[in-house]
């Protein structure tokens, strides 16, 4: 796609990680006009000095109600913004809804040439949440990690058992309560908090 | 037990009744599982409705409308059976502002004509010192906030669209932005202008209802072929809300109701300024002065019966403003979104409210004529009609 046919593109989102992800996909996918908002200040006048074909914004962004003024007639528009999905296309507006975007598009833009945009967009966005859930995954279970050798210690300490002996206690006692090692391991730090 | 329902809010006080019908147990009593969700904007809640990820939701009256109507968005005919709230907003000025107003103020200060005069005699002064022209912050472009400073300003001869800019911004943004000089004063609704008074940037000039005796502000909204589809639900979704009105209006319940909405998951304020919201006793100003009113924002049962009336005049304010060209049979629709019928038929006699001659009761202009809209905004001055 030539550097002139390639519509402009504003990424209004927050969260610079997301952006730059959904960005460099972008810029992969031969879209080069591409530019990221995340200052919510004087969103409108950006907005309007960028004068982009494409806005894409994530839906935890309370701005979005922002975007909506640019459909109302007004002297600020130069040009009308409809929003992209159109009535017959509700599979696209359930995807991007389901992947935490909205696009909103210059009226006039062809619609075969914003699919593609759309479609990266949603499977960016969607990435990058699976990338959020395991990351939180794993500094969960790091947490767990810290409160289970913590409460080995005590163990060990008040009972004189060694580590091994130490972890299948916390294990056994665990599958008894049908609890998580990491929630007994914590319990013991309360109570020895408790008992100091 | 129904299956779950995903019922969709905006944090804010006139959500009272959907939160206390699913927080107290009300809805579970009617049958019905429901998750609320606690959103960030108008348009997600809009849009989460409009295909189905919401059953339900707290929703801008003219959002509910223009929805219906295919207006700034897609398509899809929405069904109101239940007003969450009337009135409840409140147009908040900087201090700057406010000592520029009551400086022109020839009058009573509560009159919204006294300050809708001493505005364009601000705005006039303004524009000839060639000073920016103020700034106001509402909610939405089909929002109640836009209409209500629209006919306000618009009384006093100051012209929305060509004397001041019109912003929009999220309700959390507002204060912020006050304090920050983008803007000069705001419409939104409660708890917001309560904490910019609390905080000292701001002063609450008016009371919406000080404009409008009775506007409505939020709707339970449904989709049409849900509704048609579930009945039962609706209806019981209808009871469980009545049930909750009619638990907050008992003023020695406010404590509890406050305390449910306070939840970080809900509203998220500090429970005290939303028993004072409740019970329309709000501080205007940084030095303290109380005002009092029973109509700030009604949220009990007398406010629950939608009416026609109300849709009709949002209408009319979408025709006024220019976002839409007035045809009878959108009319038609408009006034068809507001479902007193499904209303009525979920709590018989129960549910019936005594209705005031005048359902809107303007502070200025003739008493509002939903048959004659046409004629109705010929005896306003100002406006923008779509040609």
């Amino acid at each position: 796609m030539g550097a002139e046919s390639s519509p402009k593109i504003v990424i209004v989102d927050e969260s610079p990680i997301r952006a730059a992800i959904l960005e460099e996909g972008l810029r992969e996918a031969g879209f080069t006009g591409v530019v990221h908002i995340s200052e919510m200040q004087s969103l409108l006048t950006r907005i309007y000095a960028l004068d982009p074909d494409v806005i894409l914004i994530d839906l935890e962004n309370p701005s979005r109600d922002v975007l909506e003024q640019m459909f109302q007639v007004s002297r600020a528009v130069r040009r009308p913004i409809a929003m992209f999905v159109d009535q017959s296309d509700s599979a696209s507006i359930q995807a991007s809804v389901d992947a935490g975007v909205s696009a909103y598009i210059v009226d006039g833009l062809k619609k075969e040439r914003i699919k593609p945009i759309l479609d990266l967009c949603i499977s960016r966005f969607n990435a990058f949440s699976k990338l959020q859930d395991e990351l939180d995954r794993t500094k969960s279970a790091l947490e767990d990690r810290k409160v289970i050798d913590r409460a080995k210690g005590i163990l060990m300490k008040l009972k004189g058992m060694t580590e091994d002996e130490a972890y299948v206690l916390l294990r056994s006692t665990a599958m008894r309560e049908k609890k998580k090692i990491g929630e007994i391991a914590q319990s013991i730090l309360t109570a020895s908090e408790l008992l100091k | 037990m129904t299956s779950p329902l995903q019922i969709g809010f905006i944090p804010l006080i006139d959500a009272a009744a959907l939160i206390v019908a699913v927080d107290k147990g009300f809805a579970a009593a009617e049958g019905l599982d429901v998750t609320l969700v606690r959103e960030v904007s108008w348009s997600n809640v809009r849009d989460k409705l409009n295909i189905g990820l919401f059953d339900a939701a707290h929703l801008l009256a003219p959002v509910a409308i223009a929805s219906s109507l295919g207006l700034g968005h897609v398509k899809v005919p929405i069904a109101a059976p239940f007003n969450l709230g009337l009135n409840g907003n409140a147009i908040t000025v900087s201090p700057s502002l406010h000592a520029a107003i009551t400086a022109e103020i020839d009058g009573d200060r509560f009159d919204p004509m006294v300050t809708a005069l001493a505005l364009s005699r601000v705005v006039a002064t303004r524009r000839r010192s060639g000073a920016e022209p103020l700034t106001f912050g509402m909610t939405f472009p089909f929002s109640t906030h836009n209409y209500q400073l629209r006919f306000w300003m618009a009384a006093g001869g100051v012209d929305p669209d060509e004397d001041v800019r019109l912003v929009v911004l999220p309700p959390p943004y507002m204060v912020d932005s006050l304090t920050g000089g983008q803007i000069d004063a705001f419409c939104v609704g409660a708890p917001w202008n309560s904490l910019a008074v609390d905080i000292g940037v701001g002063h609450i000039l008016h009371f919406v209802s000080d404009i409008l005796e009775r506007a409505a502000e939020k709707v339970l909204a449904v989709r049409q072929n849900w509704s048609e589809k579930n009945p039962q639900v609706v209806a019981a979704l209808i009871r469980a809300a009545f049930r909750a009105a009619e638990f907050i209006e008992q003023p020695q319940n406010r404590g509890e109701a406050a305390h449910i909405l306070a939840h970080p998951e809900r509203i998220g304020v500090d429970a005290e300024i939303i028993e004072r919201t409740l019970d329309g006793r709000l501080k205007i100003s940084p030095d303290g002065t109380v005002r009092e009113s029973s109509r700030y924002l009604l949220v009990g049962p007398e406010a629950a019966r939608p009416d026609p009336v109300h849709a009709a005049w949002l209408y009319a304010q979408m025709v006024r403003w220019g976002q839409t060209s007035f045809s009878p049979e959108a009319l038609q629709t408009a006034k068809a979104v507001f479902r007193p019928d499904l209303y009525d038929s979920a709590l018989g006699s129960e549910g019936k409210t005594a209705a005031a001659p005048d359902m809107i009761g303007a502070f200025t202009g003739p008493a509002f004529d939903a048959d004659d809209i046409g004629g109705h905004l010929a005896a306003f001055a100002i406006k923008h009609r779509k040609p």
